[in-house]
């Protein structure tokens, strides 16, 4: 069997791991989402305990995640790991310094003698919950803007400015994604918090924030889609492999791959389901419906911009150096090997929400709070 | 491109990861050794239903997450220095360095991450025996993710399972078995794993003895004494036996490394074992590095050669052996190997030039090269020499060596004493009564730390010049970006490490001297 397994299915396989992994990802960035709520949500130290203990015991599987993501990036498209972490160096750096904020910021800020006081432990969260998703966005944004970089014949990178990574916000489509996925991610805590905490205020609260999130996560992510759009994108010739820029090349990209563009229409329309079911049911599994719904717009944006003919992780100054899933990508042999072991994902899954519904099946309460169970 | 990077780059990318690892080894083998600890009590407190072993296991949980938290951090830097700081080195061996850390991610953080939530927040959750497992999965998880690491690790030391393709120009991985179960590997894990196993239990030991210095929560001081010291004892003892067979497989993987620990600079049969000794400069040079002498040098005779080869009268090279090369004993000279690594360079260099001009027969003509054993076993497996000025370049820091893995034994002689004595007073009742032991048991806590960032270092300032045996010297591997930006991230996560580690030592201070809680 494994002989009819060609390289360019097993590439396209690991593709699929990794947007399935960057789909999560987007999910549970609802920890982040969350975070960015925790000057403003809570009107008492109490109602931020809750928030914070929610949050607090979740922000693993957000980090696991990002960590599996690495990893799976490294193991399977080795040259993306190299041109761009070693590429967009101050980018990827900024990313990573809010996540050490955010790793002990739970643990340590309400434990006796943590020596900088609960108050900045609580401004690390919010700095991770609003530079964490902000910077992945923008991030993933160059996947589809490219970014300005050169590989010679041993594919050693050469990055174009001395800006390293940071010139990526000056794009206007790459903002526009990470803003989106900040808000996204905003509402997502919100959703989670409200799902996961039982506080009448606190639950009140979160629903007026939800609506006055919502317009600027829509205006966003739709300005993203229109310059995504209509935007010139990096495609390969089928024949020489040769890459050139070609006028509305996601838009036909989309219409063409039917499988991509029902992923995508049908993940906008869970998140906003899960968004209205929020605000005018008041339900507490509209976190669900958003959550769904983000994982799959996540899957599609990734497909979109690793399958078919794109270059996946684009140079718009030397085209020929741009990442397609072919050229950047482990041998046969690797991702075969790799392929075995992520037959054990589904198991994973599996305890993980064993594990969840253990935890989640009593919401949240001041007293539980009060008896001081490891509380954050 | 190579020829333009400076110096300083290297040596602060090289700070920079040297920085993060030291801080992550801080707090992972606490987290080891007393993820299974906390196994242990709690399964006493299953077992017997003792609600006093259920106290102590969540008063040593609140130390352990209070660890884990700044070992996670740490971690994730770790994985992606790799990108950010050795991307040469990333695209030239991620094929087979990647598979690991993925397989990580995997296997291991999640079952780590997803039950150490469970462990902390479900005692009043979940079923007894759901908690108990939970526990179980965590200290595996933890171990799993050594693992895994260990194994990319110990590939950089015996590069196995692998071969060159000239058109991507990296190592691509062709038997994972050979990668997984490389005897370096095997010995890295066990050793690594069993160290982490000591330090916590020499944590364990030393915090419950401050207790009994101040005649405080007493049942649970010794009840922790008791599962600490057996654990200790037991693992003190594997690290000794792993530590040797580690130091023979070093002395074939890595021969300089190996003479440079000892500081033996002219090879020998009936070769001793230096116990301790003071390392001084001499005026003797080999190339531009200084040779050292070893004064006041204590001996075991004839015992390094039995270590090595397992004969009293046994061969180990020494450094000059090994650098100017010694034909009577089929060892290699650095400037041989250093133009035999420049001869496949440069067929690599003429294969790719030949694509690019289109010369199809010349290039398949090299290509075959690749795949011929005669060149890759007399010429490719040298190609790192190629990227070296000078043969001494291929020597590292010998009293750095000499003085942490001296470091490192004799501390891990100690710990089994140390361990030996908690058993024995605890079984005989008399802990209280040996004060000395006591104190000794709590200023042993620093000693476990400074012994176990000993073993690393010998670990990776022996491995230098190389990122990776053989092939792959660090300043190839090094990133293209600017030594300042490295500085400037280098300050910045010195800055980030210390604050927090000062956080970590002061919340866990004042934990010890609360007690448990419940």
């Amino acid at each position: 069997m494994t002989a009819l397994i060609s390289h360019s299915f097993l590439q396209g396989y690991w593709w699929l791991i990794i947007s399935l992994l960057g789909g999560i990802l987007l999910f549970l960035m609802f920890v982040q989402g969350g975070q960015s709520f925790i000057f403003s949500l809570a009107k008492s130290e109490l109602q931020r305990t809750m928030v914070v203990n929610a949050l607090g015991r979740k922000w693993e599987f957000t980090f696991t995640t990002l960590v599996t993501f690495g990893g799976a990036f490294f193991a399977s498209f080795p040259l993306f790991y190299s041109v761009s972490f070693g590429g967009a160096y101050w980018l990827w750096m900024a990313i990573l310094f809010s996540f050490i904020l955010q790793a002990v910021s739970f643990e340590y800020r309400s434990k006796p003698s943590n020596v900088y006081g609960t108050k900045v432990f609580d401004v690390f969260l919010f700095i991770n919950g609003c530079l964490g998703p902000f910077l992945i966005g923008v991030a993933v944004g160059t996947f589809f803007t490219g970014s300005d970089f050169s590989l010679d014949l041993y594919n050693r990178v050469t990055w174009g400015t001395n800006w390293h990574g940071i010139e990526a916000l000056a794009n206007p489509a790459n903002l526009a994604l990470g803003l989106a996925v900040l808000f996204l991610a905003r509402i997502l805590g919100l959703l989670y918090i409200g799902s996961a905490i039982d506080d009448d205020q606190l639950l009140q609260r979160s629903h007026k924030a939800i609506i006055v999130n919502t317009f600027p996560f829509l205006v966003f992510f739709l300005s993203f889609v229109a310059l995504l759009l209509t935007s010139k994108g990096f495609g390969a010739d089928k024949t020489t492999g040769t890459i050139s820029q070609i006028k509305y090349f996601y838009l036909h990209s989309l219409i063409t791959n039917p499988l991509t563009l029902i992923l995508f229409l049908s993940g906008v329309v869970l998140v906003l389901t899960g968004i209205y079911l929020s605000i005018f049911r008041r339900s507490a599994k509209a976190i669900w419906y958003a959550g769904t719904g983000t994982v799959i717009v996540g899957l599609a944006l990734f497909f979109l911009a690793g399958y078919g003919r794109s270059a996946f992780y684009p140079s718009f100054t030397n085209l020929q150096s741009s990442l397609t899933l072919s050229k950047a990508s482990s041998s046969r042999f690797t991702l075969q090997t790799m392929m075995y072991v992520s037959f054990i994902i589904p198991f994973v899954l599996a305890y993980i929400w064993v594990a969840w519904k253990a935890i989640n099946k009593k919401k949240i309460t001041g007293e539980e709070m009060a008896e001081g169970e490891h509380t954050y | 491109m190579l020829e333009n990077l400076d110096l300083s780059l290297i040596d602060w990318s090289r700070a920079q990861f040297a920085l993060t690892a030291i801080y992550h080894w801080l707090f992972v083998p606490l987290t080891l050794g007393l993820s299974f600890i906390l196994a242990f009590m709690e399964t006493i407190y299953v077992r017997t239903g003792d609600e006093i072993w259920k106290k102590i296991t969540r008063f040593w949980m609140t130390l352990f997450g209070i660890n884990f938290a700044i070992g996670v951090a740490t971690g994730i830097i770790l994985e992606f220095e790799f990108g950010t700081n050795w991307s040469n080195y990333s695209w030239f061996v991620g094929d087979i360095f990647g598979a690991p850390l993925a397989i990580e991610g995997i296997l291991a953080f999640f079952l780590e991450s997803t039950f150490v939530a469970v462990m902390f927040f479900g005692w009043n959750k979940v079923s007894k025996k759901f908690h108990l497992a939970s526990t179980w999965l965590v200290a595996i998880g933890a171990n799993l993710s050594a693992l895994w690491i260990l194994v990319a690790n110990a590939w950089m030391e015996n590069p196995v399972g692998m071969h060159f393709n000239p058109d991507t120009a990296r190592n691509e991985m062709n038997s994972f078995w050979s990668v997984l179960f490389n005897p370096v590997a095997i010995n890295k894990f066990t050793h690594t794993v069993t160290s982490g196993f000591l330090l916590a239990s020499i944590f364990v030991i030393g915090i419950s003895a401050w207790y009994l210095i101040r005649r405080r929560e007493e049942k649970m001081a010794a009840k922790s004494i008791m599962v600490a010291g057996i654990f200790g004892l037991v693992s003190s003892v594997l690290v000794a036996i792993t530590g040797d067979s580690s130091a023979r497989i070093i002395s074939k993987v890595e021969p300089v490394k190996f003479a440079s620990m000892e500081a033996l600079y002219n090879g020998k049969n009936n070769a001793g074992l230096t116990v301790i000794g003071i390392v001084k400069e001499s005026d003797e040079k080999i190339g531009e590095k200084k040779v050292h002498d070893v004064d006041m040098r204590i001996q075991i005779p004839g015992l390094l050669s039995v270590m090595t080869t397992g004969k009293g009268n046994g061969y180990v090279p020494g450094i000059k052996d090994l650098v100017n090369g010694n034909p009577s004993k089929g060892i290699l000279s650095v400037a041989e190997m250093m133009e035999r690594g420049k001869y496949a360079r440069k067929i690599l260099a003429d294969y790719k030039m030949s694509k690019e001009v289109g010369d199809d027969e010349t290039a398949a003509r090299l290509a075959a090269k690749f795949s011929d054993k005669d060149f890759v076993d007399n010429y490719f497996r040298y190609f790192g020499y190629s990227f070296f000025s000078a043969p001494w370049q291929a020597i590292p820091s010998v009293p750095v060596l000499f003085y942490s893995f001296r470091i490192m034994v004799g501390l891990g002689f100690f710990f089994i004493l140390l361990c030996a004595l908690a058993v024995w007073f605890w079984k005989r009742d008399t802990l209280k009564k040996n004060r000395w032991f006591l104190w000794l048991a709590l200023f042993s806590i620093p000693l476990a730390y400074i012994a176990s960032e000993s073993g690393w270092i010998v670990c990776e300032m022996g491995r230098q010049p190389w990122i990776i045996q053989n092939l792959m010297p660090v300043n190839v591997a090094v990133s293209n970006i600017t030594s300042s930006s490295v500085q400037v991230t280098f300050f910045l996560f010195a800055a980030l490490f210390t604050g927090l580690l000062t956080a970590e030592v002061s919340i866990m201070i004042r934990q010890i001297k609360n007690g448990p809680k419940h």
